[in-house]
């Protein structure tokens, strides 16, 4: 699951040429953007079937965060 | 919830006028470097679109098509009772812009005038209006004019519209004929999202002041607007669209027991590409129906879902023709609807 969900993650923010980890603070990434955060929310909504709003998106940092996101629906 | 229903009301002719200054968006690189310009513009999908320049305003665009409706299916003037003027850009705080556009267009004082404001859902909540008045046996011909330059609302310096909007006007008339089937409307609000999209200061909560025209820098990314200029939320709106649209069309079908693959076409809000496209895959929709100019006129708010019919469906609405409307936007409001067409009679778009 969390392989899975690091492919989803490196598929949508176009991420080639570097490893991505679970600790990783995904803000840190230069493929970063406030279009990359469109494309995530998107995933999420399309893969997960969660509608997350910004707020709740401002509270999470890492890969982690994120995949835990999606277990808790 | 609850829906409307009419029957034996529709729209029968349809025009619409875009201004003739073509932005290209790829060149629209005053404010921000080419390379960043490019991602934003391939994301959105909005390659073109029509700005108007100072001198025109929504009611100028509407005027033009609405001329050129009238003349071009030979309406006799003295029969039109009602005119709606649908726009958030109107010519003055008062009076109503559809009383000016009653003297303009040489209508009766007889004629029903007045306007709704109500953004990017307001064609669909207009026309339930306008066939609500209409189903009524007194009034003979009704025109819906619906024109907006949110060109003028939006700051260029804020890259988080700076790319979306364009600028249009339609002119819709509406009769009663027995020819025209049923007709549904989900109407929907939602006002704890009002923060979503909006213009903070202008009205009569944040009056304007040189304080409210100044620009500001209003977030970590750099974009610079002033309180008289909309912002919007995208990432929020985008979120509450998913959520909200796809279920509304989705209950409206149950009740009307109707399925989505019966339509002969679906006119969607052109919100912008990445929201439109996400939406019809997730009701897996066939593409093939979905008519789109958010390539060429970009958002043009309440405007987009008659102009993508009149831009797009000339030659294909001969005979009756089954359509599902579905648009949304700021207030948060939005809407979904069924309409039957019966051979509507579509003008050439106008330069204006």
């Amino acid at each position: 699951m969390e392989k899975e969900f690091i492919g989803k993650l490196k598929e949508v923010l176009e991420i080639e040429d570097h490893e991505v980890n679970m600790s990783d603070e995904f803000r840190t990434y230069d493929e970063w953007s406030s279009l990359a955060y469109l494309s995530v929310i998107a995933m999420l909504d399309e893969d997960y079937e969660i509608q997350m709003e910004e707020a709740d998106f401002k509270k999470l940092r890492t890969v982690a965060d994120l995949y835990n996101a999606t277990l808790e629906k | 919830m609850a829906y409307l229903y009419y029957k034996g009301v529709g729209i029968t002719a349809l025009s619409a006028a875009v201004p003739r200054t073509v932005i290209n968006n790829y060149e629209y690189t005053q404010y921000f470097p080419k390379e960043e310009v490019k991602e934003v513009v391939d994301k959105i999908g909005v390659f073109e679109r029509r700005f108007a320049d100072a001198d025109t305003c929504s009611s100028d665009l509407c005027f033009a098509a609405a001329e050129k409706l009238l003349s071009d299916n030979n309406i006799d003037r003295t029969e039109i009772d009602l005119l709606v003027f649908i726009s958030q850009t109107p010519d003055y705080r008062m009076p109503a812009t559809s009383v000016i556009l009653q003297h303009r267009l040489g209508l009766s004082n007889s004629t029903i005038a007045f306007d709704i404001t109500l953004g990017c859902s307001a064609f669909i909540y207009g026309i339930s209006v306008v066939y609500a008045m209409m189903q009524q046996s007194g009034l003979r011909k009704a025109l819906i004019l619906d024109g907006e330059t949110r060109s003028k609302v939006y700051s260029p310096k804020d890259r988080r519209t700076a790319f979306i909007f364009g600028d249009a006007g339609v002119a819709a008339l509406v009769e009663r004929n027995e020819k025209f089937g049923e007709s549904f409307f989900s109407l929907n609000s939602d006002g704890s999202r009002e923060g979503l999209i909006k213009i903070d200061a202008g009205g009569y909560r944040n009056p304007s002041s040189v304080e409210t025209l100044k620009e500001k820098v209003v977030d970590e990314y750099g974009n610079i607007r002033s309180d008289e200029q909309a912002y919007m939320n995208g990432g929020d709106v985008f979120t509450f669209v998913n959520r909200e649209i796809p279920r509304d069309i989705k209950n409206l079908l149950e009740f009307t027991q109707r399925d989505k693959d019966s339509f002969d076409f679906l006119v969607f809000h052109q919100a912008n590409n990445f929201i439109n496209t996400h939406v019809a895959k997730k009701l897996k929709l066939d593409m093939d129906k979905i008519p789109s100019t958010i390539e060429k006129y970009g958002n043009t708010s309440s405007v987009s879902v008659p102009l993508t019919i009149a831009s797009e469906l000339k030659d294909k609405m001969d005979g009756e023709k089954s359509l599902l409307l579905s648009a949304f936007g700021v207030g948060m409001t939005w809407a979904t609807a069924i309409v039957p067409f019966v051979d509507l009679k579509i003008s050439d778009i106008v330069e204006v």
